[in-house]
């Protein structure tokens, strides 16, 4: 297991989770460690959505939503804290599985989040950087004001993670986020990850096992709601511990 | 037969199976003519539907047939600019069209800002919970409740108990009163239509829940909020029932200069001159239809110009 204890970012403590009666989580400790990238593994329905979601909060949406133990944020239990919620969101971005950029143009859709966050620096200069961070400057530089939906589907992606880097994140939580796109796009995708790692700590879930190997240090292992394994990414899918991983990794099932 | 070799260890059950292999058979020639009666059917009430639409077409074609023919001639200038009269060939319809102006530009404002601030605090900004189920009951049901009874509200509401009096303001709020219901369905609808990825991606970045819906959700769907203002405000327009209630006079020689003056509207006028028994009033009557139909026309154009203008953005 790791180890890390000084540098981890996130954090859960025996995290249980339930949807009405439905018990989803089970159990789950583990710490995110900062400036890396961290992918969660495992069969539809184990609940890699659902932990990702507690990391931001994004599960306060869902009435039938509930939950024991902690979840910390830099050491701030995030559910009992009494800072804003919206603050921790704001540190924790996110990028979701279907691509949803905001109507309004490329530009208002970088500047938007930043702009009802009190930003109060150069708004030209913030569009060009995240948008060149985001390996979407070249393609979008001269059509700034037309509407986010008028891209095409990996172009809207790397506007919707432009949009969550414009806020200075610390974390970038990745739910899928190449699921919809074409393999080009999705390298694309890959590479800026590899880029961002460098500044943001990044968890990412994916389906594709040969994703998590390429862009991941670590990689969390979930199934049926419990955390089978996580470790690092090389040891997971060389030496993994449990049957089980090796099972899942293999494609002996999921 | 192979159906039944697998399940010989369980005779019962290969029997049961059986039994609901035979009456297959008949099954398949009932539904044969059943297709056949079907098709009849199909055509029988494709006929009474088809007649059902031409009736009423031609009740509606009937209709503005007599009143243009009656109206017609007494639709000229005059007509627009004279105050109403005891001789029909100098009455005009000039005190009922301000009166509808003011009253529609008042109801549009009060309607909107009352009917869609309720529509965002209750679909996108309160707790779900009894209490708000129980508001959208009791909303429901206002929509149906008769307009006169609105009249009967805003008398006693807004003329005695604010003491507005018999103003264009009172008959303004009556009128918003009765269209409220329906513009917070309408908008809640439109509210509800929004996906939820938008709010989920405006959320993620740390907004709240007003940033959310100010400046993504309200925009997304105004268009669905603006047919159902429009529909609504058509509606006001052409009531009398509350305004007449409410005490609205019916002989005005002068126009409302502020929202306290006393005022008449083109339905109440209407409804004047076709209650009269001279048959050149009710001409008159006609004529004044025919005004307000081409006024509910330019409103609702507009707005559907406006509305796919804003589509198109
Ligand atoms: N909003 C919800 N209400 C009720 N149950 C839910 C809800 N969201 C998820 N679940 C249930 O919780 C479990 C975990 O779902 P989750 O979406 O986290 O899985 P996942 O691992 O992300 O799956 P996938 O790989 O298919 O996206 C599933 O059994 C799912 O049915
Ligand atoms: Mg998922």
């Amino acid at each position: 297991m790791v180890n890390s204890h000084s540098s981890s970012i996130l954090e859960t403590r025996n995290l249980n989770i339930y949807y009405g009666e439905k018990k989803v989580i089970r159990n789950v400790s583990l710490k995110v460690p900062k400036r890396t990238v961290t992918a969660m593994i495992g069969p539809s329905g184990c609940g890699k959505s659902t932990l990702l979601r507690t990391f931001n909060r994004m599960n306060d949406f869902i009435d039938i939503f509930r939950f024991e133990g902690e979840v910390l944020f830099e050491g701030t239990d995030i559910y009992r804290s009494k800072t804003d919620v919206t603050e921790f969101r704001r540190r924790v971005g996110m990028v979701f599985q279907k691509p949803n950029p905001f109507t309004s143009s490329i530009a208002k859709n970088i500047t938007w989040g930043p702009q009802i966050n009190g930003y109060r620096g150069d708004l030209n200069e913030l569009v060009e950087s995240s948008l060149r961070k985001a390996a979407l400057w070249d393609e979008v530089k001269d059509k700034l004001n037309d509407s986010g939906l008028a891209l095409s589907g990996g172009q809207q992606q790397r506007l919707c993670i432009a949009r969550a880097i414009a806020m200075d994140p610390e974390v970038i939580l990745m739910d899928e986020p190449c699921s919809a796109l074409d393999p080009q796009s999705t390298l694309a995708i890959e590479d800026l990850i590899h880029e961002l790692k460098q500044n943001y700590t990044i968890v990412i879930v994916t389906h594709n096992m040969q994703q998590a190997a390429r862009v991941s240090e670590f990689t969390a292992f979930l199934y049926n709601g419990d955390l089978i394994e996580f470790d690092e990414t090389s040891k997971i899918f060389s030496h993994p511990a449990e049957k089980l991983t090796r099972d899942y990794i293999v494609g002996r099932f999921g | 037969m192979s159906q039944i070799e697998g399940t010989v260890d369980n005779p019962k059950r290969a029997l049961r199976e059986q039994d609901r292999s035979m009456p297959d058979k008949e099954n398949r020639a009932i539904f044969a003519v059943n297709a056949q009666r079907r098709k009849l059917k199909e055509q029988v009430f494709y006929y009474l539907i088809f007649l059902a639409t031409l009736s009423a077409l031609f009740v509606l074609v009937y209709l503005i047939g007599s009143i243009f023919s009656d109206g017609w001639p007494y639709l000229n200038w005059d007509f627009l600019t004279n105050f109403p009269s005891r001789f029909p060939a100098k009455a005009g319809f000039k005190s009922a069209i301000y009166g509808t102006a003011w009253l529609g530009c008042l109801t549009l404002f009060f309607s909107v800002l009352f009917g869609v601030g309720s529509a965002v605090y209750l679909q996108e900004l309160s707790a779900k919970g009894r209490l708000s189920s129980g508001i959208e009951l009791s909303i429901a049901t206002l929509a149906g409740v008769p307009s006169i009874i609105y009249g009967m509200l805003g008398l006693g509401i807004f003329v005695r108990f604010l003491a507005l009096g018999r103003s264009v303001l009172a008959g303004a709020l009556t009128l918003s009163l009765l269209i409220l219901p329906v513009i917070i369905i309408a908008s809640r609808e439109a509210l509800k239509s929004v996906p939820d990825s938008i709010r989920m991606g405006a959320f993620a970045l740390g907004a709240t829940r007003w940033q959310t819906v100010r400046d993504h959700v309200l925009p997304a769907a105004i268009p669905g909020i603006a047919t159902g203002v429009i529909l609504a405000m058509a509606r006001s327009i052409g009531e009398a029932a509350p305004l007449i209630l409410l005490g609205a006079l019916t002989y005005i020689a002068f126009v409302p200069e502020s929202v306290f003056d006393s005022f008449t509207a083109m339905p109440i006028q209407i409804f004047n001159w076709a209650s009269r028994p001279q048959a050149q009033f009710h001409d008159l009557a006609a004529a004044g239809i025919i005004v307000l139909l081409g006024f509910l026309l330019i409103c609702n154009s507009a707005a559907i110009i406006l509305r796919s203008r804003w589509r198109a953005k």
